[in-house]
């Protein structure tokens, strides 16, 4: 079942919240030890939840849209009561003292949290390998990566642990792993969903979106989270229209654009074959398509490694073992700051976090953040005269489908690469989704992404909803 | 402007400040990985030294959001019980860390 | 040149007069919101340690800051107050491990600041030029258990986050200050002005107000700066001058020995009265400066800060200034005095009144420095006018004063109860008269030319009424009997 169709049965009374929730929690305890797509699975509290709705339906309130759906969560949303751990060492057994907005948003909109998800140790990776507890394997197949850094989220929806998950995408997080787990993966316009809440990699890059199996859920899903907040200070102040009520609107007469920049060159053949049919599905519905070009967009890779980790360098600098999570002592406290993060952080964080301290440093930051913010602008005037012409942008997600566990993980800038096609609009703040759109010669899931200007989510549904349909 | 191939883009020497900066200790065999992957990477970004960006400004934040701003009124705080049951270690109502060694920079 | 020692002024010790003392202030006022910078915990001093936070101000996984509008609004007061262009500005992240900050950096303004270019004017009318007043949030505080307190020998340490969080103005003067005593006045007066547009308390004793002092000294004559040392922990206006005066001394000493002056940050100790080395200059640290991006460029609209300007309360230098107008003949340093003691409106309402300036403003500097209570203008400016009319003696005004501070009324009344019923002419010759005739041995000395028995005549009256005749009035009395 889908989400809609959980939410429309448990809210007409046809089945309880607790029966969606209990069998969900048996095919988690069936199916996770293959995948480990957990960190924690919150199966009392979800029951409890559970009872709640239905006593809500049985007293006649309005239990919410998503009333007793199970809701799988990216280890990096804060839930009150629940560990949160980013998948790392240095904040194992840590437990938030309140909510992320969007946690409050599902849970009054009658969902029901069921688990907390693996990740790429603070979302930095492409393949949920970066894990202080363990890869997750892609439900698709086992010997394979599920994609990242939201791979844990990806895998649960793939696999039918729940008809949602949230994650987050700082460089196509969400997107990336949704293409090669084969689901629905939407990355918001920055600002639509608040951040409150949302453990900060890349604050200026990061977005919180749903993992789905269908559109239609994914606009429902964003109908809820979507919307400002007074706690976050880059929250877009004015409420948008919900994604729902166009979904099935079409795609007559749309510009649709084919970026050439990521379409071509080093994506993989069964991949851009995918694509190609996608844009003729497009075409048959009465989109107008032509090649776009946005040449600045190959800079993208270059420009999101210094300002990603520029901003996690100094995100990250609080895990200090003073107030919460690990501490591994030493004889002051900055040999107790050293000792901790040394132990606590894996080495990809550590990476990053060399990277961003390097980019930041007296006499280096004008050649590289202050470069790459430039560099950012240029993407950003690129698209701006791309939208002049088009309504929305289609590419592949990922160049590859998902690769075999261990492939990449020594060669960090082969990883890197993975997040080509998805890291330009994260530095544009623009709205972007991947759909899944068949297989490739290996009979494992391909994704087309398709872009929006900045709140263009409406149009981006549309097309999103004409491909699966044509499935 | 590369100087050549093979110049070093980051040193081992940079690559340590940098990690004693970010409060970081690497063992001699991740200070030598980490040097050539920084360095890699470094090799990699260096594409954009291409571009003619001078003439642009650099973007903070994508999107033209409006300044957002809170009215001064009290909320909510938190339960110090709860919040000193989360940290490593605590003394009569405060963190204890070992000791500082100096004052702030 | 002279080989005496020349003094400086208000303190009184010797200068080199080789030497200029330069002087650079860095004032961090906590400013009087309700709640902290970027979030809704208590803006409060004191409190059970860690009892005053949330998510944001303990700097948790996952918060976020949002700016408090009030802290804007009184940065801007101050900005206009000193005189400052209000311009956008951008908040930056000053990245440090410090235990104190809950997130290993501060957020603050760092190369966009919110008020820029302004001055502040000394009660001597010298203006010291201010480069900027930004916004940043306050660390938490750390405190050393063992060994003494001392940071550097203590077992352990203990944070408490109640103060992290809460709005700062730093204020940026130039180096413009030429000794311990202008510094002082620097500081007393932009005390006054934060509080006079109620943008905090200035309690340095509370460490509402602190202060860092960068000091250099120079040839006189020179126009290069020397060498500074920044001096940190100065607690109060007395030590300030304290400490700007030793470490003037101690430079000039190095100097003057051929050894040079290192670049350092120094501690002021007021207990032995010296600043000793902090750290210095070439463990500078790199804070990676990059702006802040959980938070959006401020840019006030003109109207707002148009708003602000037309609210704000009239400002130390002009109550000076219309004080001084209106008692032109009194010292400017008495007429600061009434300013700083928010005193100015009461000397204008009972000079306006009737009150003749100099003796209102007398009162004033010497008879109400703990306040003038119930005292309406209207009294004051009645009691003046009887002291004026001869019906009061100075000592007994100040008696009358008293009771209207302490309870109101009319100076009249107060008078007529403490039984200081004007003394008639009349009466007051009868008086002398008789005391000329009982003692006429003095008073034959006294029309010989003896000065110095003026007193005795005084006393003698005094005493036979109890101290209700005019002193005055007995002396000429007195000279117009001898002829």
């Amino acid at each position: 079942m889908t989400a809609v169709e959980i939410a429309a049965a448990v809210r007409s009374g046809q089945r309880s919240a607790r029966s969606v929730v209990d069998e969900h929690l048996d095919v988690i305890v069936g199916g996770d030890a293959d995948i480990h797509a957990f960190n924690l699975v919150a199966a009392a509290q979800a029951r409890v939840r559970a009872d709640e709705i239905d006593g809500a339906v049985a007293a006649g309130r309005d239990p919410g849209p998503l009333a007793g759906v199970p809701v799988a969560l990216k280890d990096n949303l804060c839930t009150r009561g629940l560990a949160t751990t980013c998948s790392s060492r240095i904040l194992e057994g840590w437990t938030p003292p309140y909510d992320a907005t969007v946690v409050e948003q599902l849970h009054n909109a009658g969902a029901v949290v069921v688990g907390k998800t693996n990740m790429d140790e603070f979302a930095m990776g492409s393949s949920t390998e970066n894990s202080a507890f363990g890869p997750t394997r892609n439900p698709c197949d086992t010997s394979r990566v599920p994609g990242g850094s939201s791979g844990g989220s990806a895998a649960a929806v793939a696999a039918g642990f729940a008809p949602v998950a949230l994650g987050s995408d700082t460089g196509g997080s969400i997107r990336q792993p949704a293409a090669l787990c084969g689901v629905v993966g939407v990355k918001p316009t920055y600002g639509l969903v608040s951040r409150y809440g949302l453990v900060a990699f890349a604050s200026s890059l990061d977005q919180i979106g749903p993992f789905t199996t269908t559109v239609a859920d994914a606009a429902a899903v964003l109908d809820v989270i979507g919307g400002p907040d007074a706690r976050d200070s880059t929250s877009i102040s004015e409420p948008q229209p919900p994604v729902s009520h166009t979904l099935a609107d079409g795609v007559d007469g749309l510009r649709v654009g084919v970026l050439t920049e990521l379409s071509g060159n080093g994506i993989a053949l069964d991949v851009a074959a995918r694509l190609q049919a996608a844009v003729g599905a497009l075409e048959s519905a009465g989109a107008r398509v032509a090649e776009a070009s946005v040449p600045a967009a190959v800079y993208g890779l270059s420009a999101y490694y210094l300002i990603a980790p520029a901003e996690a360098s100094s995100n990250l600098a609080r895990y200090d073992g003073v107030r919460y999570g690990l501490r591994v002592d030493g004889p002051s406290t900055p040999d107790m700051n050293t000792a901790t993060r040394s132990a606590g952080f894996g080495d990809e964080v550590k990476r990053r976090i060399m990277i961003g301290t390097y980019a930041l440093s007296a006499g280096y930051y004008d050649a590289y953040y202050g470069k790459a913010q430039k560099v950012r602008t240029l993407i950003i005037n690129d698209f701006a005269s791309v939208w002049e012409q088009f309504d929305l942008l289609v590419s592949p997600t990922s160049p590859t489908t998902a690769f075999p566990l261990g492939e990449r993980t020594t060669d960090p800038m082969a990883m890197y690469m993975s997040d080509v096609c998805t890291v330009p609009v994260n530095l544009t703040g623009q709205a972007a989704m991947s759909v899944p759109y068949g297989v490739g010669d290996d009979g494992l899931p391909v994704g087309v992404q398709i872009m929006a200007p900045a709140l263009g989510e409406p149009v981006m549904f549309r097309a999103a909803a004409v491909l699966e349909a044509s499935l | 402007m590369r100087i050549g191939m093979g110049q070093q883009r980051i040193t081992r020497a940079e690559c340590a400040h940098v990690a004693a900066l970010a409060r970081l200790e690497l063992t001699d065999e991740e200070l030598d990985r980490f040097t050539g992957q920084l360095d890699e990477l470094l090799d990699h970004v260096a594409e954009v030294e291409a571009l003619d960006l001078e003439a642009l400004p650099p973007t903070m934040h994508a999107l033209p959001i409006a300044n957002l701003l809170r009215p001064d009124t009290p909320g909510e705080v938190l339960d110090r019980d709860e919040v000193l049951a989360q940290a490593p270690f605590a003394e009569d109502g405060q963190f204890r860390v070992p000791p500082v060694l100096g004052e702030a920079p | 040149m002279s080989d005496e020692a020349q003094t400086i002024p208000g303190l009184g010790a010797p200068a080199d007069t080789e030497w200029e003392t330069v002087v650079g202030l860095e004032v961090h006022a906590e400013l009087a919101t309700a709640t902290k910078l970027f979030s809704a915990s208590p803006n409060r001093f004191g409190g059970e340690p860690n009892t005053h936070i949330d998510p944001v101000s303990l700097g948790l996984p996952g918060s976020l800051p949002v700016l408090n509008e009030k802290a804007v609004e009184l940065a801007i007061r101050v900005g206009l107050a000193l005189n400052c262009r209000i311009q956008p500005s951008v908040f930056a992240r000053k990245n440090y491990f410090y235990p104190d900050m809950p997130k290993d950096f501060q957020i603050s303004q760092y190369d966009q600041p919110i008020n820029v270019d302004g001055w502040l004017e000394l009660p001597s009318g010298k203006r010291v030029g201010i480069e900027r007043a930004h916004l940043e949030e306050d660390t938490g505080k750390t405190v050393h258990i063992g060994g003494g307190g001392r940071i550097h020998e203590a077992g352990y340490s203990l944070v408490d986050y109640n103060r992290a969080g809460v709005p700062l103005i730093e204020i940026v003067g130039h180096p413009e200050l030429r000794s311990a005593e202008e510094a002082r006045q620097y500081v007393s007066e932009l005390r006054s002005i934060l509080v006079a547009v109620g943008a905090s308390d200035g309690k340095m004793e509370e460490g509402s107000l602190r202060v860092d002092c960068n000091v250099s000294v120079r040839p006189v004559g020179s126009d290069r700066l020397g060498t500074r040392c920044e001096i940190k922990n100065v607690n109060s206006l007395r030590s300030l001058g304290r400490a700007v005066e030793y470490e003037a001394r101690r430079q000039i000493d190095l100097l003057t020995s051929g050894q040079p002056v290192e670049q350092q940050t120094r501690h002021w100790n007021e207990d032995d009265g010296r600043t000793h080395a902090l750290r210095s200059k070439e463990e500078d640290y790199d804070y990676r400066y990059f702006p802040e991006p959980d938070l959006l460029p401020l840019d006030p609209s003109t109207e707002w800060v148009e708003q602000i300007r037309h609210a704000l309360p009239s400002l130390p230098r002009d109550r000076r200034l219309g004080l001084a107008e209106a008692a032109p003949s009194v010292d400017i340093d008495h007429i600061a005095l009434a300013v700083e003691r928010s005193m100015d409106d009461l000397a204008l309402a009972a000079i306006s009144g009737g009150g003749a300036a100099e003796r209102v403003m007398t009162h004033i500097v010497q008879n109400l420095a703990d306040g003038s209570g119930e005292l309406a203008p209207e009294s004051l400016a009645d009691l003046v006018g009887m002291e004026e009319a001869g019906d009061l003696t100075a000592t007994q005004a100040k008696k009358v004063l008293a009771v209207l501070v302490e309870g109101g009324g009319s100076p009249q009344d107060a008078a007529q109860t403490l039984g200081f019923e004007a003394m008639g002419i009349g009466e007051l010759e009868s008086l002398v008269d008789n005391l000329i005739a009982e003692h006429s041995d003095e008073w034959s000395r006294y029309c010989d030319g003896d000065n110095k028995l003026t007193g005795f005549f005084v006393g003698q009256v005094m005493k036979a009424t109890k101290g209700r005749a005019d002193g005055k009035a007995v002396t000429q009395l007195l000279n117009s009997r001898r002829g």
